[in-house]
């Protein structure tokens, strides 16, 4: 009793010694703190925990600390944001939940209305997550407004609307906190929405800036397009990017044209779909842009979450940018110029032939969706899909989760029709034994593989990786485990019982590191017994 | 986009009444997206036979439609999110058409089949109505799932198509004896196997000296040479004319 009423005062006492979370502390990120303040955990994407408790040698400890289950159930993606005691999480449709991290006991909860009645066209009733500023968390809803909350009690402070949800916009996305103001993506990929990213004033939603992904007339770009088929190319911006504050410049992944798989009537590269965007995050005026899949007709969105390194390349220091790709290529870029430096394939592909001296597919003959089905690898949703990679600074190993799984792919005639499916097509995955998953990790600078662990099917977990030397990661079985960073191999798991769709985290409570992750429909926090 | 795909997505339901008119449409749709496990024609195969008078999931269209547009939870029918009500109509207009062909005939006699089955004593390892053996497919309703070419084969050639659930996995503990029976689950670092005996094993798969997926075998002896062509016609007929208690 003594014992739980001094961690009691301890967490009261940082509480009262934050309160507020500053964009410096942002910048810090505080990690090693026990926090997890940013969607990644860092602002340069690494999904990884500094602290070190939990290793090789006693993670076959490490036990249950704590399960929140979701009132509602649903297909839980959250990724949890943890800062002074406290684990904001979302639960879909439209809920944000505080917990106590000592003990998972619920602080508050808010739930916007109607969410089960929105427009989700191509995607579940999700949500992946909240960002938090100041003392306000910040919630993008499937009805595409941004909603703000006082951190303390979850009362609603403003919102703003970001889209028209009539229209097929929504949003899924964490949103990302900068100095002062909250950037925000959107769903509608398979709509037919033309995509765009916003900032927002963090005191009062008043919209900053919004850069669309599609360029409009007149604009660079919009000769990528033919005719009027910009204004129905999709783009969307539904998973949360990183940012370089030394460059000023905000990293964002972009997703796939429309219609999705019906690529005749859109002629061209279709700038700037399926591709990554840098940002000058003052005005959302463009730096530079990379397309993985030029003239993507297999919806290979390019939303995974990139990793900003800084490492000697070739003999020289240099800031990249990297990426396992949906498209099945891990690239290396320059993140100042954005120049193409390296990329290989780190999964099954059978539509290029490798990547030229640009970075641009070269393509083999043959490989485009067709009436009848044309099986290809990777499927529909990729070698790799929105789930986070992860970066560890201690081996100086990219791990990422693969989908090892064809597809037939479907093309179909398609016209646009104002908040309907627009995607032109489909595919019929192999499924069963004919498919796998595995968790790879990869030489950062060249993208081949030191390792890989199996997994039964292919899975929609992401990666954390700690400096305790461990990877842990999830399956569609349920399995929550952790591999040897170094080798890959199994040390602990276990069974959730729930499909794992979700990014794990890292934070510490009193001094001792959890890990925790959504599986099926609750959340579970890990770590080792309190008295060892 | 598309996140986590078939079983839990998509926009409004499919709201027509009447069969679409294009049925050639249908029918293209049909073959490249359904026919992989319902067979060209709806006859059945890993999934269930579609060419009969009324499905049992699926009274009218909009059920039908619906059906195809989110698929069947905890079923390996997935749902079709990427169809636009358009195509979905096309396609149930489509398979509701096919129930008003012709019935499939069968050669053979039901109840001499039915005899076969006794003297065989296929209920060592099948179930009927409850009666009989749980090791294998329970075949209540199996008239009703396959067409009787799929249980021609399967009674010729069972290793041709070994359906879900009847894999057989061949395992070698670290100790004890080896173990050889279906695979009942598996995840990543177990596998749940139920023996010849029809005894439930569990085992670590690091706790494995051998764990093999035995693809294309079975349990199911073939009947091609045990019976000859009436008899396996009436078997035939027999299990065709087995539709499940009402």
């Amino acid at each position: 009793m003594r014992l739980l009423l001094g961690s009691v005062l301890v967490v009261a006492f940082a509480f009262s010694a934050h309160a507020q979370v500053s964009y410096d502390r942002l910048l810090d990120g505080e990690l090693d703190e026990g926090h997890w303040l940013t969607y990644s955990g860092n602002y340069a994407g690494y999904r990884h925990s500094p602290l070190d408790d939990i290793t090789a040698e006693n993670v076959s400890d490490l036990r249950v600390e704590w399960i929140y289950q979701l009132e509602d159930g649903g297909h839980v993606e959250t990724s949890p944001i943890v800062v002074d005691g406290v684990m904001y999480i979302t639960e879909p449709p439209g809920t944000v939940s505080a917990l106590d991290i000592q003990t998972g006991r619920r602080l508050w909860r808010w739930t916007r209305p109607d969410q089960d009645r929105t427009k989700t066209i191509g995607f579940p009733k999700v949500n992946r997550g909240v960002a938090v500023l100041g003392d306000t968390v910040y919630v993008g809803t499937l009805d595409c407004h941004l909603v703000a909350l006082d951190a303390r009690n979850g009362a609603k402070r403003w919102e703003t609307q970001v889209g028209e949800n009539r229209t097929g916009h929504s949003i899924t996305v964490a949103p990302l906190a900068l100095d002062g103001k909250i950037i925000v993506g959107v769903s509608g990929g398979e709509a037919g929405i033309r995509g765009y990213l916003d900032a927002y004033d963090a005191n009062n939603g008043e919209r900053l800036w919004r850069f669309y992904t599609i360029p409009g007339p007149g604009e660079p770009g919009n000769d990528t397009w033919g005719g009027d088929t910009w204004k129905t190319g999709a783009g969307p911006t539904w998973i949360t990017g990183v940012f370089d504050p030394e460059l000023n410049t905000l990293y964002w992944g972009v997703g796939n044209p429309g219609p999705d798989w019906n690529g005749d009537v859109r002629p061209g590269d279709n700038l700037y779909t399926s591709s990554v965007v840098a940002l000058n995050p003052d005005d959302g005026s463009l730096k530079w842009h990379f397309q993985y899949t030029p003239h993507d007709t297999h919806d290979w969105d390019a939303n995974q979450v990139p990793i900003l390194i800084d490492v000697e390349y070739e003999g020289t220091p240099r800031k990249l940018l990297t990426t396992a790709n949906r498209n099945g290529f891990y690239y290396v870029l320059d993140r100042v110029t954005g120049e193409f430096l390296h990329g290989t394939p780190y999964a099954k592909q059978t539509w290029a032939e490798g990547l030229d001296d640009n970075g641009r597919p070269i393509l083999i003959p043959g490989k485009e969706p067709t009436e009848e089905g044309n099986l290809v690898w990777p499927s529909l949703q990729g070698a790799t899909n929105w789930f986070s990679p992860s970066y560890s600074p201690v081996s100086n190993l990219f791990y990422v989760s693969v989908r090892e799984m064809g597809a037939y792919y479907f093309k179909s005639d398609v016209e646009y029709e104002e908040g309907k499916p627009f995607m032109g097509g489909g595919e019929r995955a192999l499924r069963g034994d004919d498919a796998f998953g595995a968790l790879r990790a990869l030489d950062v600078l060249t993208g081949e593989r030191k390792w890989e662990f199996r997994l039964q099917s292919p899975p929609w977990s992401g990666v954390l990786s700690t400096a305790g030397g461990l990877v842990f990661g999830g399956s569609m079985e349920g399995n929550f485990y952790a591999l040897d960073a170094e080798s890959g191999e199994p040390l602990w798991d276990i069974q959730t019982g729930g499909a794992i769709a979700a990014n794990p985290i890292g934070f510490g409570v009193d001094g001792r590191q959890h890990v925790a992750i959504a599986a099926g429909s609750a959340i579970f926090t890990f770590a080792l017994p309190l008295h060892r | 986009m598309l996140a986590i795909a078939m079983l839990f997505c998509v926009a409004g339901l499919a709201g027509a009444e009447e069969d679409s008119a294009d049925n050639s449409q249908g029918r293209r749709l049909y073959d490249a997206h359904c026919a992989i496990c319902h067979s060209i024609g709806g006859t059945g195969g890993r999934g269930p036979r579609l060419d009969v008078p009324k499905l049992r999931r699926a009274s009218n269209s909009r059920a039908l439609g619906s059906l195809i547009r989110f698929g069947i939870q905890g079923s390996e029918m997935p749902g079709a999110w990427s169809l636009s009500d358009d195509d979905v109509d096309a396609i149930s207009g489509y398979v509701l058409e096919l129930g008003q062909r012709e019935p499939e005939v069968t050669p053979g006699d039901a109840d001499r089949g039915k005899a076969i089955y006794a003297a065989q004593d296929c209920a060592a390892c099948h179930m009927i109505n409850g009666f009989g053996s749980s090791l294998g497919p329970d075949l209540s309703d199996i008239g009703l799932r396959r067409s009787a070419a799929y249980l021609r084969t399967e009674l010729v050639r069972p290793g041709a198509a070994v359906p879900q659930g009847f894999m057989m996995i061949y395992a070698v503990p670290e100790k004890g004896d080896p173990v050889e029976g279906m695979r009942e689950n598996e995840d990543s670092f177990s596998v749940q196997i139920r023996d010849v005996e029809n005894r439930f094993h569990s085992f670590r798969k690091a706790d494995l000296k051998t764990f093999r997926k035995q693809r294309g075998k079975t349990l199911m002896p073939s009947y091609g040479q045990k019976l000859d062509g009436t008899e396996m016609d009436d078997l035939i007929a027999y299990l065709a004319s087995l539709q499940g208690e009402e």
